[in-house]
């Protein structure tokens, strides 16, 4: 089975984000960039589906030069080669990323595709039922438990107040979360064997985004914060605020 | 083109989400300072009866797309429906609610449309014929405005807009399903306990984390959800006591769980890590409980009282009680 995974570089969640000097994006300088975390289980899951059905594991990003970090990344936990579709996104939309990713994946011939279900720079969550629906391909969005037995799919997902199963079949799209498996860490052999992996590079051509990005600012502040005070004696003056300032009581 | 606004309204089982009133709400906003009018879309089998419910909210025109296929939800033939209907309704601005169905769904429909998707966005505007939508990146860290003209579809975070009536024609127009066939279908859904408020839905959050100590502990945060009455309160829980195992993944708040903004959110024993900012901190009122003075969570609450979690929250679950009698 061809197996292909979507995912990205991001900046580690824990990075200062500061706006650059254009207000458009944010300045890079000093931030540290991971693989984003949501992905780690669509590596996983990838892994956990070629060791049950035999197959190859791509990962596939649209990106700078600089996402082959985050590639070997994924070579080291066990995918077997990678592709780099190199293009500036600075200001590249969802629908722009998930064309150029829906070409790619159709060329490939995959049967199957995981990805995070939201990549934590733009929390879109978009790529993934974007390319399934360029494809006319089954999907399933925020997955956290799936079964896969032979073309057919059950797959999980939270929403309000409870739990959904969604059947279909492959070809399909998963987009994964936390919950759907516990990703493994690289270990040392990984890191060594993944540097000798294949690691295409291509260059690629965005079409135009739909959107364009007015502004980023900073996060609008929040009303400077109260110590109301210590301890138990504090909670007739939080009940009052409550009641009688925030009205929310 | 036309200045029309087009809504999608979420239905499970017959009932309409509140999270499709606001984006009702929000579109009916959009289409009169578009000098345009509001419709709805209704997806579902046998749904034409919630109609007027959308009409309340301002819809001129319900475009309902009926069949026995879209009994359960389908991401692709839900879509497929939508896309018949905004083209029916001749709208060029499309609003979803940022649910769990809305955000599987909108991107969906955006590409069949061919246009951009602002999702979750947390403030719509109009400018001339351009829209205008931001939304948190980042974690949270930044906010990003993106301007679209042209056909355009946002998806509205739950609770980050009031719902306010306001009636309209409420028209409905029978919108034919389109032949394709289903590929991916709900199959079964689980609901979590009959009583239980859905996180994302609660008017209030009680959130737990390292703070309580223990597991066996939770019994405090249950009392004080409880003391706001039936319906009202649900618990969440902060990435550590998940991946400790003292909660559910279904509780967790933050990036890598879920992302709510009720009234007023809780947050007892959280230092408040970036990770779990993420996905609390467009609450509208934020109180934290915490021993330590110095925690990150008093920076974005509102209202904090230093204390130990065990003497506090017993005296606010009494206070809750004694105010609604």
């Amino acid at each position: 089975m061809e197996i292909l995974v979507f995912v990205k570089r991001v900046p580690a969640t824990d990075s200062k984000i500061k706006v650059g000097s254009d207000g458009k994006q944010i300045d890079p300088t000093g931030v540290e960039f991971v693989l984003n975390p949501n992905d780690e289980f669509a590596v996983e899951e990838a892994l956990k589906t070629k060791e049950k059905f035999g197959g190859t594991v791509t990962v596939l990003s649209v990106g700078s030069s600089d996402a082959q970090k985050e590639l070997r990344t994924c070579l080291a936990m066990g995918a077997d080669k990678a592709i780099l579709l190199e293009a500036d996104t600075s200001t590249a939309d969802a629908s722009a990323i998930a064309q150029v990713l829906a070409g790619k994946t159709k060329e490939l011939g995959a049967q199957v595709v995981f990805c995070g279900k939201q990549a934590v720079d733009g929390d879109d969550a978009q790529v993934g039922p974007r390319v399934a629906t360029r494809l006319a391909w089954a999907c399933a969005t925020d997955v956290n438990a799936l079964e896969l037995e032979g073309d057919a799919f059950v797959a999980t997902r939270d929403i309000e107040g409870g739990k959904e199963k969604i059947e279909g079949k492959l070809p399909a799209i998963f987009t994964c979360q936390k919950g759907l498996n516990e990703p493994r860490y690289p270990n040392l052999k990984g890191i060594m064997a993944a540097k000798k992996k294949p690691l295409e590079q291509v260059a690629a051509t965005l079409q135009a985004s739909a959107l364009t990005t007015a502004a980023v600012t900073p996060p609008p502040e929040r009303p400077a914060p109260a110590i109301l005070g210590e301890g138990a004696d504090a909670v007739s003056v939080l009940i009052d605020k409550l009641k009688n300032e925030a009205k929310v009581i | 083109m036309s200045n029309d606004v087009l809504v999608f309204v979420e239905q499970r089982g017959g009932s309409i989400k509140k999270a499709s009133f606001e984006a009702l709400s929000v579109g009916r906003d959009l289409a009169s300072s578009r000098g345009g009018s509001l419709h709805a879309a209704l997806v579902g089998a046998g749904v034409q009866g919630l109609a007027g419910e959308a009409a309340k909210y301002g819809a001129a025109k319900v475009f309902v797309c009926d069949d026995a296929k879209y009994t359960q939800y389908s991401g692709d033939g839900y879509a497929g429906a939508t896309k018949a209907c905004a083209e029916a309704s001749g709208a060029t601005v499309c609003v979803f609610a940022h649910t769990a169905m809305g955000k599987d769904l909108a991107p969906r429909v955006a590409s069949l449309l061919g246009c951009g998707l602002v999702s979750d966005a947390t403030s719509v505007s109009v400018s001339g014929a351009e829209v205008h939508a931001t939304k948190p990146v980042y974690a949270g860290k930044a906010y990003k405005e993106y301007v679209s003209s042209g056909v355009t579809c946002v998806s509205v975070r739950p609770n980050a807009f009031t719902a306010s009536e306001s009636p309209g024609a409420g028209e409905t127009v029978s919108v034919t399903p389109p032949s394709d066939d289903i590929l991916a279908i709900v199959k079964e859904v689980l609901a979590a306990s009959s009583d239980a408020v859905p996180l994302q839905e609660a008017q209030v959050v009680v959130a737990g984390g390292r703070g309580l100590k223990g597991p066996e502990h939770w019994k405090l945060l249950e009392d004080l959800a409880a003391a706001f009455g039936p319906g009202v309160a649900a618990l969440g829980a902060s990435r550590a006591v998940v991946d400790a195992g003292w909660r559910p993944h279904g509780e967790q708040v933050g990036q890598t769980g879920k992302v709510v903004a009720p009234p007023l959110y809780i947050a007892v024993g959280i230092s408040g890590a970036i990770q779990h900012l993420a996905g609390m901190s467009t609450s509208k009122y934020i109180v934290a409980i915490n021993k330590d003075a110095d925690a990150p969570i008093f920076k974005v609450a509102n209202y904090g009282i230093v204390g130990d979690a065990f003497e506090v929250l017993p005296k606010l679950t009494e206070a809750i009680q004694a105010l609604r009698g």
